[in-house]
């Protein structure tokens, strides 16, 4: 298996030598970019305001949350609309163990996220039962019976809620900054695993299942298994995300940690961005932000206008507003394909 | 003799989540796809009734005149200018996010025009009456008009299916759409007159939901959820399962509810994952061939 960039020689029977190509020019460039952006962006306590700090907690937060649905529906066909119970499974799972258990809050953090692993055992046993439209509402009412179940446990607050008290032991501005770089970790933790997974034996597996999933299967791919690992690994990730969120807002409710608009932001970034891709979450949860910043205060409206956005991409540019630039420049900043080149 | 009460309304109650799952069922049935404004479009058809009973002074049940055919035609219409172009090819993705996009959409406009207020269908006196059996057993009427409505839409969608033409190239179609466009079945016009057939009976639901209780724009969602438990409870294809399905949901939130106000929709929920995790065809499914 060939890291990043490494070019692989593959051996060519007669005619002229090829090689597998795995990087590209644009990957190089993003990736000089990517890494000099991270560290800017590392070093914001520095020099951003507050407000910026808190605004792109909000936007790292909800690139992780979209890239996991990304996995899940752009390369495993798994069309999920109950990716909110691990936003709500983290958070309430932070607040258990950082509040009721003592254990450290950032420690918390991560264990939180394998107790949502670890619940999507049991969920993906069942919801892998049903399949395409069934299968996303399966997985809806999968994430309703965590929010029922945790509205009628009286210790987590039952229906209204608990507010984090392990977080009023660090002061205002530490706990600020931490999380920054817990959900900037998030962000940048859930496109470089997305982007590691596809590059392996996992990438192959998903896209020879994406293509044609019968042939696969028929050749040795685990389909299941493929499908409930990535299953599994967009469940741990929704969860540290739900925690890193509520590590944030502090106030945790079951309505709200549960709710069906976690979901519906991860699809409407993703679509719009273009689904099936690694850039699309990024420049979705852009966009997003952008429309969010200038348009959220006329309400319903703003909402009735996302919803038409994800219809009208879904219908005529399938592949999003990343599909339209790759397909006019064929960039690859995140390049998961292998290409066969003459040397 | 309480719980033989609950029982009973328990099964009233199915009768509406049957009517609501009708659909969903038939649209499923013919062309695979899953509506997931589903729910939104009933309430739709609940708030026209009530914007016709708030112009004209008359009684909402007499709306079923105006409100079903207009959904009749909006399914129509919904189906052959959008729903018909997220069916070509085998990507799953393209009718889950179109019809969610719209459930979203049908959620916020309803939420323009009608406020978030809770709203309600004054249906008069039917609405109280019961037939009482004894001290702790009866009736209401309008429960039991819903559960009759549900049986004599089901027993009529299955005789259309089982007997007419229309019903016999919804069933070539859903066998082999392939095969039934070469027999000369237009697939995009069978498919608008589906989805005309499952808002009409939508409208149904979405009116008695309306009379029966409160609604708000936001409750779509919740009426999809129950209108799909009520189909996998009972088995796809099957649309004896679906009134099976749709009593058998009713009946666990029903006991439920008795059991603590909060358990009522979890227990319905807990039944729906139990026939999933032990009889994933359904109560009257037929068994799924492996895969």
């Amino acid at each position: 298996m060939s890291g990043p960039g490494v070019r692989t020689s593959a051996t060519a029977p007669a005619g002229p030598a090829l090689r597998v190509q795995r990087a590209t020019i644009a990957s190089r460039v993003g990736l000089v970019g990517g890494l000099l952006a991270v560290a800017v962006l590392a070093a914001g306590p520095l020099w951003a305001l507050d407000s910026a700090l808190r605004t792109l907690i909000g936007f790292f937060t909800l690139l992780a949350l979209a890239q996991m649905w990304n996995l899940l529906a752009g390369y495993a066909g798994l069309v999920s609309i109950g990716q909110q119970a691990y936003v709500g499974l983290g958070a309430y799972g932070l607040l258990y163990l950082a509040d009721t258990r003592g254990l450290n809050l950032f420690l918390s953090v991560l264990v939180a996220g394998l107790v949502g692993a670890l619940v999507a055992v049991p969920t993906a046993v069942l919801a892998f039962r049903l399949r395409g439209g069934y299968f996303a509402i399966g997985t809806w009412v999968i994430a309703e019976v965590y929010r029922l179940i945790i509205s009628n446990v009286s210790q987590l607050g039952g229906g209204s809620g608990l507010t984090l008290r392990a977080a009023s032991q660090f002061d205002r501005t530490a706990r600020l900054f931490a999380t920054y770089e817990l959900a900037l970790a998030v962000g940048v933790g859930a496109v470089v695993l997305t982007y590691v997974l596809l590059r392996r034996r996992l990438g192959l597996a998903l896209t020879a299942i994406r293509d044609a999933e019968t042939s696969a299967q028929s050749l040795g791919v685990h389909v299941y298994r493929t499908k409930f690992l990535v299953y599994l690994v967009a469940a741990f990730g929704c969860s540290v995300t739900g925690a890193v969120i509520y590590l944030n807002l502090l106030r945790i409710q079951p309505e709200a940690a549960f709710s069906v608009n976690w979901t519906a932001f991860m699809i409407f970034i993703v679509v719009i961005g273009g689904v099936g891709t690694i850039e699309g979450p990024i420049i979705g949860t852009i966009v997003f932000f952008v429309l969010q910043e200038t348009l959220s205060r006329y309400g319903a409206w703003y909402l009735v206008l996302l919803g038409a956005v994800a219809v009208l991409v879904t219908l005529l540019a399938r592949r999003g507003l990343w599909g339209l630039v790759a397909d006019r420049t064929g960039w690859s900043l995140f390049p998961v394909q292998r290409r066969l080149e003459e040397r | 003799m309480t719980w033989l009460n609950d029982v009973v309304q328990g099964l009233l109650l199915g009768g509406l989540y049957a009517l609501f799952a009708t659909g969903l069922s038939l649209m499923f049935g013919v062309m695979r796809l899953v509506n997931l404004a589903h729910g939104d479009l009933s309430i739709v058809a609940a708030f026209i009734a009530l914007a016709i009973v708030d112009a004209v002074p008359v009684n909402p049940l007499w709306t079923v005149l105006v409100v079903v055919p207009l959904m009749f035609g909006v399914g129509y219409l919904l189906q052959r200018g959008l729903l018909n172009f997220t069916l070509r090819g085998a990507d799953p993705l393209p009718p889950v996010l179109v019809t969610f996009g719209l459930s979203i959409i049908l959620q916020n406009l309803l939420l323009e025009s009608f406020s978030a207020d809770s709203q309600g269908l004054d249906a008069g006196r039917i609405e109280d009456a019961s037939i009482r059996l004894s001290d702790r057993l009866a009736i209401g009427w309008f429960p039991l008009l819903t559960l009759l409505v549900a049986i004599g839409v089901l027993v009529g969608l299955q005789l259309v299916i089982s007997r007419t033409r229309l019903g016999r190239a919804f069933r070539a179609t859903s066998d082999d759409p392939q095969a039934a466009r070469l027999m000369g079945i237009d697939n995009r016009h069978l498919f608008a007159v589906a989805t005309g057939i499952a808002l009409a009976t939508v409208a149904v639901a979405g009116l008695f939901l309306g009379i029966r209780t409160t609604f708000t724009p936001s409750v779509g969602p919740t009426r999809l959820i129950f209108a799909f438990e009520a189909v996998i409870i009972g088995g796809l294809g099957s649309l004896w399962g679906t009134l099976l399905g749709g009593l058998v949901l009713g009946v666990a939130q029903t006991l439920g509810a008795q059991l603590s106000p909060g358990w009522g929709v979890l227990a319905g929920h807990l039944v729906f994952l139990a026939v999933l995790a032990f009889r994933p065809a359904g109560l009257l499914g037929k068994p799924v061939p492996a895969q």
